[in-house]
């Protein structure tokens, strides 16, 4: 659409952006309609658009419908419903404008939150004839969670309501008292008739016609959408510069990014989160022109450091004195539009401004329907599409962040599912420490010794050793090359100790006389321990034949602190010897092997196993599963000593 | 750099109806380029976001596709995408530039081209869909592809979409810039920043992903593509504007000459010469093209026949890859 190339568009002083406005409603309330209806009203529209929709129309057998201005899609004119976000732009008298179509259609509530995201101001449609439905509702909540002050409401289709100014309060009455419930105002309820064009720029279809509402005095939408305000200047709140890349062309190391909020000057001393390196700004370079001495908010910029420290993609630079929030655990506010719902303990991709981090939803807090506002609280460790929670997030590593009411840029993130953005969140409740003074106890990755917590909150799980014993054959192995390939593809530290990565080094010394026996597990147990410090869930696979042995492992490993569970493989000899995968049963019958556990050396099953995981009546999955379900609530961050933030 | 190999002898286009009389041909001796004088106008902060997303947007497609590539058309939308990759990269581009040539590209174009290619120092791939043209291989039973013999729908989608699969196959590609604009056409209005093409380069304008907070699709499957729209929110008059603030070369055909009628004619919108008709038009500086289009009512690319061909051309053409 050249509806701009149509419109000159000059601006008073100072006033330099566009307004984005956002056009939200219940499906078949008359968003696009109403839209068509400006273009029209503003003269936006190529010379002859309007006879080719009237053409189109007829070839369809059709009435005319302003709608069809902006529905150009084939697909959308058969179906009549818009199908995605689309951003076109006209003009008043006061200011450009670019709209922001976005479908009330329940299954595109991702293409309206794509559209209502940049919006610095909402247009909410509601039907006369149909009232405040389930999306007027949703929509109106949503706009309040990204964050849209300026909304107006028009209350469209009032031609079809007999211009009653009764239906026109009562949906008035029922709206303001939601609105209300969620804590947004509405800067203005209008009577309108889209279709007619009433009180969309003029209060009369045609010039000279009567008033159908002559009730109505207040403004109409256009002079409404002029006296919302742009969005706030960015240029005074603290400095954040993500970093997006370092280059090195022609000897020179440039840092870019955009400037989120802020100023930057050469000269100034930036710190870089969450590193904590300084360094003070050379240069900020300009391939076409003059170099700079000053940036601000918005600008895309290239700079250079006078010491060249440690920098890369997805640190941020700020001023030391106004430095953000870093911290791999907060408090949000979570919208999701994934196709498969929001899980808790599942790793995901979040990201915020340039930074990409591993995280999980530690906990749910509550979920609300948007649409009945009602609240689901306790325990429920999914987030459904087109659900909106609270929830504490966790990141692996450190994230820079801001609370979402004091910097927006740095306050909101969103969350990636099968390569695709699934859902957003804003960040409220951070806690901001003094970077000038000390460091805070808060940021686990302060100076001095790391500590089994720290590990602990980097990995999101306690390091732990799961003991596996049984008979040869009985499944260990297969089992814990299974449990470690599950919790690798699930982010976990893990590490598997078997024969394969023991006997050949760490115990080559060592045969299967009794007394080498016992001085494997010992030697096992230790490394098993040690691995569990370093924050590594660790499964040994051992025979572990002498009850005397793994107590002694677990008395090693509880020693060190960690969580120890001894795993009966249990299968009956007769089922292990029928496997006999590598041949060994039967060279032991044969008198081959000395010493062979079960056969020739015995075999005592533990009394009291943590878990018993009877491999000849279960599957692979199963018994992985099994050890899984026992293990993973006890190797879990949860515990405020784990957490505190 | 690969050159036009096409054997194939093409009428004269000067004769051809949409530029009988009306073309008049360049300068002998002039710079291939015309060199705006440079002009800031009065809406600069609105140039300057745009400029900033647009650079910002082709920063996070370098960061995320290391194989990517710049398509070329040689028009004024590709011109300042390659200037906003120079202020993005320090002065350098660092992804290969890629004309698909129809070879149904007005003969100053191509000198145009080769002089771009020296001036900004390009590394530019061209590419020619050579079977489309002559008929062979999979062009074998249909015979060679071109405006005397098919539609312009069926042209634009062999020596344009059909080439740029056989290129994107040979370099495997997993991003391509282009220079696309929400305003010129309602379908592209409906773009993505970061907007994913499957293996068969067909975009599901149905069921987009999410796009919001300059968050993007920043990945892909093998053998899909991301098209990274860094030019979406610009619009015909904030190319112009900047072209004019930056000074950047553009081709002479964009401004007014007087053809042989007598009459003043320009292009508006290039593309191929059988299906890109001048607008009768007396603009020959920028400052003058700027107050024609705040004049005009008619759409750019009104002079774009394959667009019109038949109703929902150009959503068809786009669903299955066109740019």
């Amino acid at each position: 659409m050249s509806s701009v190339s149509s419109v000159p568009v000059s601006l008073a002083p100072g006033q330099t952006s566009r307004l984005r406005v956002v056009f939200v409603g219940h499906v078949d309330h008359g968003k696009s309609t109403l839209i068509g209806r400006i273009f029209y009203d503003t003269n936006s529209l190529p010379d002859g658009k309007v006879d080719q929709i009237r053409k189109a129309c007829a070839e369809e057998g059709m009435d005319f419908e302003y709608a069809f201005l902006l529905d150009a899609l084939l697909e959308e004119q058969e179906q009549n419903i818009t199908i995605d976000t689309t951003q076109i732009q006209f003009k008043t008298a006061k200011r450009p404008y670019v709209i922001i179509d976005a479908p009330g259609h329940k299954e595109f509530l991702k293409n309206m939150i794509t559209g209502a995201a940049s919006a610095d101001a909402a247009v909410l449609l509601i039907a006369a004839n149909e009232g405040v439905q389930e999306q007027s509702r949703r929509h109106g909540y949503l706009l309040s969670l990204l964050g849209i002050k300026q909304v107006v409401v028009a209350v469209n289709k009032m031609d079809l309501a007999g211009y009653s100014r009764e239906t026109f309060e009562a949906v008035r009455t029922e709206y303001l008292a939601f609105l209300a419930r969620i804590g947004v105002e509405a800067r203005a309820f209008v009577p309108i008739s889209a279709r007619n064009g009433v009180n969309v720029a003029g209060r009369t279809p045609e010039a000279g016609a009567p008033n159908p509402m002559p009730w109505y005095t207040g403004p109409t939408v256009l002079e409404m959408l002029d006296t919302f305000e742009p969005p706030a200047p960015l240029v005074a709140m603290p400095l954040r510069l993500p970093i997006q890349d370092v280059y090195r062309f022609d000897d020179r190391r440039l840092l870019v990014g955009r400037i989120e909020s802020g100023t930057l000057k050469v000269g100034d001393a930036l710190v870089f989160s969450p590193n904590n390196k300084t360094s003070v700004v050379a240069s900020i370079e300009n391939w076409s022109g003059p170099s700079r001495t000053e940036a601000l908010a918005g600008e895309s910029v290239a700079i250079t450091l006078k010491e060249q420290i440690f920098v890369q993609r997805g640190h941020i630079a700020s001023h030391e004195a106004t430095a953000p929030i870093e911290s791999n655990r907060f408090k949000a506010r979570l919208f999701w539009m994934g196709k498969r719902p929001l899980t808790v303990g599942q790793t995901y991709k979040l990201k915020l401004a340039t930074q990409e981090l591993d995280a999980e939803v530690v906990s749910v807090e509550r979920v609300i329907d948007a649409s009945t506002l009602e609240t689901v609280t306790g325990e429920r460790p999914f987030i459904n599409r087109n659900d909106v929670a609270e929830v504490t997030l966790q990141t692996r590593g450190a994230l820079v962040m801001d609370n979402h009411d004091r910097n927006p840029f740095m306050g909101r993130f969103v969350i990636v599912d099968e390569r695709q953005v699934a859902g957003g969140g804003i960040i409220h409740g951070g806690v901001y420490s003094d970077r000038t003074k000390v460091k805070s106890a808060n940021i686990y990755w302060s100076e001095g010794n790391v500590l089994p917590r720290n590990r602990t909150l980097r990995n999101g799980h306690r390091g732990a050793v799961v003991w596996l014993t049984g008979l040869s054959g009985s499944g260990k192995s297969t089992i814990a090359r299974q449990i470690e390939r599950e919790l690798f593809n699930g982010g976990r530290q893990v590490y598997v100790l078997d024969g394969d990565n023991i006997r050949h080094g760490l115990n080559s010394n060592l045969g299967f006389a009794p007394e080498d026996r016992v001085e494997n597990i010992r030697r096992v147990a230790e490394v098993a321990s040690l691995m569990a410090d370093a924050g590594l869930i660790v499964v040994t696979a051992f025979i572990s034949p002498y009850l005397q042995d793994r107590r002694r492992a677990r008395e090693i490993v509880l020693e060190g602190g960690h969580e120890f569970a001894e795993i009966h493989v249990d299968a009956p000899l007769e089922v292990c010897e029928s496997r006999d995968v590598k041949g060994l049963y039967k060279r032991a019958r044969a008198g081959e092997i000395e010493d062979f556990t079960g056969i020739s050396a015995p075999y005592e099953a533990p009394e009291n196993p943590e878990l018993r995981v009877q491999t000849g009546h279960l599957t692979l999955e199963e018994s992985v599963a099994a050890v899984l379900e026992y293990i993973m609530p006890r190797v879990r961050a949860v515990s405020e000593d784990d957490v505190a933030i | 750099m690969s050159t036009s190999a096409s054997d194939l002898t093409l009428p004269d286009f000067s004769s051809h109806p949409a530029h009988a009389g009306k073309y008049a041909p360049p300068t002998p001796g002039s710079c291939p380029a015309f060199f705006p004088e440079k002009v800031s106008r009065s809406d600069s902060a609105h140039l300057d976001a745009l400029e900033a997303q647009s650079i910002f947007l082709l920063r996070e497609a370098f960061h995320h596709f290391k194989n990517l590539c710049m398509p070329w058309s040689m028009g004024k939308d590709s011109n300042v995408l390659i200037w906003l990759s120079r202020k993005a990269f320090g002065g350098h581009i660092p992804y290969p530039l890629l004309h698909i040539d129809t070879t149904y590209e007005f003969p100053e174009m191509l000198v145009y081209r080769d002089w771009a290619v020296r001036y900004h120092d390009l590394n530019l791939i061209v590419k020619i869909n050579e079977d489309a043209r002559a008929g062979r291989g999979a062009y074998a039973e249909r015979g060679p592809i071109g405006y005397e013999t098919a539609d312009p729908v069926t042209v634009t989608h062999e020596l344009k979409t059909a080439a740029l699969q056989q290129v994107m196959a040979e370099h495997q590609w997993s991003a391509l810039i282009t220079g696309i604009r929400r305003d010129e056409d309602p379908t592209r209005a409906k773009e993505r920043y970061f907007s994913p093409r499957n293996k068969d380069f067909e975009w599901d304008y149905k069921d987009q992903p999410p796009e919001f907070w300059n968050q993007f699709t920043t990945s892909c499957a093998a053998g899909e593509h991301v098209r990274v729209q860094a030019l979406l929110d610009w619009s015909e008059r904030d190319i112009w504007l900047y072209i004019q603030r930056e000074g950047i070369p553009i081709p002479h055909m964009y401004f007014a000459r007087r053809g042989q009628d007598g009459k003043q004619y320009r292009f508006r919108s290039l593309g191929c010469w059988p299906i890109s008709g001048p607008v009768e038009s007396g603009a020959d500086t920028i400052d003058k093209i700027i107050d024609e289009l705040a004049v005009t009512t008619t759409s750019e690319r009104a002079g774009r026949a394959q667009d019109h061909h038949e109703r929902n051309a150009m959503q068809k053409l786009r669903a299955k890859g066109f740019m």
